[in-house]
């Protein structure tokens, strides 16, 4: 048989395991020999782990498009079978989750990669080198867990590894947890986990409800079982269903309210927020909401919710984004900006559209943050060369405000951050054009059942060119604001070479899914899964006004920034005209200073009051002593004097002394003369002779 | 023609003669006598039964009776003679070691 | 009618009752044996009035052979001395006399107002009926097993005896 028959017989479905075990089997390795291993062998092997899965995830893919996209489930073991309730973890591969693995898979090898040369001088300049190995473990753990979320033929095993991807990125957003995002010693890290977390768990939680009431109404959490059910259900459950699904996505994909904790995830080494934080975890909501499509698309009412939070988010985050500093934040807020364009998309019911921008997003979000990275690391690495031999000051390589003219000393990362942002910023014929475009036509074809999401996106889309055109301006061009910027360094090979595989497909990555009839391949390719849609012809008018706002955006930018490049020391041009406007993007909004005031801070003081107030003084002192000691003194004192003595120890007495008593009598019956036994023997002769004569 | 009732009743004489012997008596050789009176009592109603009723199962029982009582007596008077060289008599009632 | 047999049965009844009373009223325990030797004889004639002559020998010749001489030995050995008068138990025989008589009211109840037994001896019963050919048919046919476990049971008493009064570790007397 050769490879196509192979594939044509569906035997490479069974290799669906292998996708969570080959990164898990990198992670072992890593962890039980790493510590012998030199750092190339470490990632090696990890790159190895992820690299096997992807092609497995192809095999899974080829094998797909051989059977025509159909849906295929492989159990794999069975987990708890309790009456009605039976989970088993059975993998699902078709056309939506292998798009899923794809990404993951390959985007994260290419980042498996670039980590190597990345967490080489990371490691060195923090001065730690056994966590080397820890990172590649983590990444590979994380592969793992994404894999079990995207491959899971329940909402279980999805739950399983949504889980599980929430730990690693806890576990990775403070890797350096003994660190602040400057390379000072402070729990700053530490804490930007902590809050990821939480937040994600108020998601969770959400999830959970949904959970439950789909097991409650449906009986199942199979995929295939509960959507075959969709139909008949009431309007209200699903509704519930989809909208507490709904809280689990705004924690999981950093969505208005729960985005928060993104930005400060980013205290996360680069690759970390490149992999999780931009192309993989985050559109783990965006997946969910795919992969329940045929519940949302049951419940035109929540979809207008997903669609309203996305486009709000795609504006909110757009607008901070502007006003931020660190290269890292512009591109986190870009990042919820972004998710925005998909929960919008995903929800109208575009899902097509939605796993497009997903794609698309990240190769070039991961480039973005990568080369991002290369560039904070060149700051760092002509900070090195200045401060070699002095004491190193306080220094903050991230901040844009201390770069300048970088694309003199970084010319490949230039040329690879410019590919990016173009596409970020939709200009034709980068990825994120087609992907954006269809979005937004999505948005205008659906605008009576979704008013205002249309306008909402392109504001959104407005503003992404223009703040990604400020960054370009800000780093790469005018005048070296610091001594480190004349003297930052271009990254070596081994973190370029990805960079440049992201950035063809960043500038290629269109052709996924082209607007024009027969090259409609993705759409065609979910249709399997999803349901056949028409594909969407190209609309000039949208696509002609999308790339007019793009570029006069970034006209704008260069207006302001580009033209009068910014001095050292000099405050951002925006601040004067916009004036309080600005100063609210500068601080994201207080939103976080609202959270704080509105929640944390009476939390902080209803736990206050509860642990001291209530617990201490009233629980603890008065009820614990008064109430309880007391009372059970008391009471212990009652059950031993008057109960005890007089009454349960008088009884005993009462036996042993009746006892005697009888015992002396009974005692004398047992006198041991033979003849007075044979007496009563003769004696119950007698009786019981009578008893049955007379009875 | 005598009926069967009345050797019954004399068979129930015999035995309640024996029992009162074993309950009066303190000579132990007395009250061991008067068990076997009382088992004699039994095998004379076995042998009216087996008369009366042709059949001759009660004859065979109550020639095992007269073996066991033969083992018994045997047995019974060896205990006798270790009790007498023990106790110097054989007064049942001095034999009340059992006494609660 | 007052018949041959019913004459001889009452005289033979009086004798025996008269011979058991004797053996318990005797104050000497030789003359106890011997009104129980007479007692048995008299129950031996019983037996051959029933139809059991082979019962009857086996009464003569163990019972009052074999068993009272071993009673008359064992009296002869250990003495004839009268019991010395004791305090104790006085309300014994009060008791048992009481007792007695109202097991004989139960009995004279249950034989003679009840009739729970019926039927009259047959007088003239089969040839061979209580003949030691019948018997010895039967004990090594029927009763086979019970015959052999008294064997064994004699054994054991023969045993049991001779550990009880031999002393074989030569110990005292």
């Amino acid at each position: 048989m050769n490879f196509s028959e192979v594939a044509n017989t569906g035997l490479f479905f069974n290799l669906a395991p292998l996708l969570v075990f080959l990164p898990l089997i990198g992670m072992l390795i890593n962890m039980i020999f790493g510590g012998k291993m030199s750092e190339k062998a470490i990632g090696t092997v990890a790159s190895l782990a992820s690299g096997s899965a992807f092609v497995v995830a192809l095999l899974l893919a080829y094998s797909l498009s051989a059977v025509h996209g159909q849906a295929y489930t492989v159990p794999f073991a069975e987990w708890i079978h309790i009456g009605e309730l039976q989970l088993d973890w059975t993998f699902r591969v078709d056309t939506l989750s292998a798009v899923m693995m794809l990404v993951v898979s390959g985007v994260g090898t290419l980042i498996h990669i670039y980590a190597i040369g990345y967490m080489h001088e990371d490691v060195r300049f923090k001065d730690d080198l056994r966590r080397f190995r820890r990172f590649f473990v983590f990444l590979n753990l994380f592969i793992a867990m994404m894999m079990i979320l995207v491959s899971g033929d329940s909402y279980l095993m999805l739950f399983v590894g949504w889980e599980g991807v929430g730990l690693c990125s806890f576990l990775l957003i403070g890797f350096w947890y003994d660190f602040d995002t400057l390379g000072q010693k402070s729990t700053a890290n530490a804490e930007a986990g902590k809050k990821a977390f939480i937040a994600n768990r108020i998601g969770d939680f959400g999830f959970l409800l949904a959970i439950f009431t789909t097991f409650w109404h449906f009986g199942s959490l199979q995929f295939d079982e509960v959507f075959a059910q969709a139909g008949h259900q009431p309007a209200t459950v699903i509704t519930a269903i989809t909208l507490f699904m709904l809280i689990g996505v705004t924690g999981k994909s950093a969505q208005v309210p729960l985005y928060v904790w993104l930005p400060d995830a980013m205290a996360g080494p680069t690759p970390v927020s490149a992999l999780i934080h931009a192309a993989t975890m985050v559109t783990a909501g965006v997946y969910l909401v795919v992969r329940s499509a045929p519940l949302y698309s049951a419940v035109p009412g929540a979809q207008y919710i997903v669609a309203m939070i996305g486009a709000v988010t795609a504006l909110f985050a757009a607008t901070i984004a502007v006003g931020q500093y660190d290269i890292k934040k512009v591109l986190a807020y870009s990042t919820i900006s972004q998710l925005g364009f998909m929960v919008a998309a995903v929800g109208m019911g575009a899902y097509v559209a939605g796993i497009f921008h997903l794609a698309t997003h990240a190769f070039f979000k991961a480039l973005l943050f990568l080369s991002a990275g290369s560039i904070i690391l060149g700051m760092e690495r002509g900070h090195h060369h200045l401060a070699h031999g002095h004491d190193e000051e306080v220094f903050d390589p991230g901040d844009m405000r201390n770069m300048g003219n970088l694309r003199k000393q970084m010319p490949v990362t230039f040329w690879l951050y410019m590919a990016g942002t173009l596409a970020l910023a939709g200009i034709f014929p980068f990825a994120g054009f087609w992907s954006k475009d269809e979005i937004l036509l999505d948005a205008k074809l659906h605008a009576e059942h979704f008013p205002g999401v249309y306008a909402l996106l392109s504001i959104a889309a407005f503003l992404t060119a223009f703040y990604m055109g400020r960054q370009i301006w800000m780093v790469f061009f005018g005048k070296e604001r610091t001594d480190v910027a004349k003297h930052a360094k271009e990254s070596p090979p081994v973190m370029t070479v990805p960079l440049m595989v992201l950035a063809a497909l960043a500038v290629l990555g269109g052709a996924l899914n082209l607007p024009f009839e027969g090259f409609h391949n993705l759409g065609h390719w979910l249709g399997y899964t999803l349901g056949e849609v028409e594909g969407l012809a190209l609309d000039l008018g949208v696509a002609g006004i999308s790339t007019i706002l793009a570029l006069v955006a970034i006209g704008i930018s260069w207006l302001i920034y580009g033209r009068n490049p910014l001095k050292e020391g000099q405050p951002d041009p925006l601040k004067k005209p916009l004036g309080f406007l600005f100063t609210g993007m500068e601080n994201k909004w207080f939103v976080d200073e609202g959270y704080k005031a509105v929640i944390i801070t009476p939390f902080e003081k209803l736990a206050k009051f509860l642990s001291i107030t209530l617990d201490w003084n009233f629980w603890h002192d008065w009820f614990h002593n008064s109430v309880i000691f007391a009372g059970f003194q008391s009471f212990a004192r009652f059950l031993s004097d008057p109960v005890d003595m007089g009454i349960i120890n008088a009884i005993a007495d009462g036996l042993a002394s009746l006892t005697q008593r009888s015992s002396e009598g009974l005692r004398r019956i047992q006198n041991g003369f033979v003849r007075s036994y044979a007496l009563s023997v003769l004696l119950g002769v007698v009786a019981i002779l009578g008893y049955l004569l007379f009875k | 023609m005598v009926p069967v009732t009345y050797y019954v009743a004399l068979s129930a004489v015999l035995f309640i003669i024996g029992a009162m012997g074993v309950l009066v008596r303190r000579n132990a050789l007395i009250i061991f006598m008067s068990v076997e009176l009382m088992l004699n009592a039994a095998n004379l109603a076995f042998v009216a039964f087996a008369s009366v009723n042709n059949i001759l199962d009660g004859q065979i029982f109550v020639f095992f009776i007269i073996a066991v009582a033969a083992a018994e007596v045997a047995v019974g008077l060896a205990l006798i003679v270790a009790i007498f060289r023990t106790k110097k008599s054989i007064d049942v009632d001095q034999i009340n070691m059992l006494k609660g | 009618m007052m018949t041959i047999d019913l004459i001889l049965f009452l005289i033979l009844a009086v004798v025996a009752i008269a011979t058991a009373l004797g053996m318990l009223v005797s104050r000497n325990a030789v003359y106890s044996a011997l009104f129980l030797v007479l007692n048995f004889a008299t129950v031996a004639v019983f037996y051959l009035l029933l139809g059991a002559p082979f019962i009857a020998l086996t009464q003569v010749t163990v019972y009052a052979g074999a068993i009272m001489v071993l009673f008359l030995f064992v009296i002869m050995l250990l003495g004839t001395d009268e019991l010395p008068e004791r305090k104790v138990l006085n309300w014994q025989k009060p008791m048992a006399i009481f007792l007695a008589l109202v097991l004989m009211a139960e009995g004279v109840y249950l034989i003679f107002i009840q009739k729970s037994a019926s039927g009259l001896i047959n007088n003239a019963p089969g040839a061979d009926f209580g003949s030691p050919q019948a018997i010895g048919d039967m004990l090594f046919n029927k009763y086979l097993l019970p015959f052999e476990v008294t064997s064994i049971l004699l054994l054991v008493a023969m045993v049991g005896a001779i550990v009880l009064t031999g002393n074989m570790k030569g110990g005292q007397s």
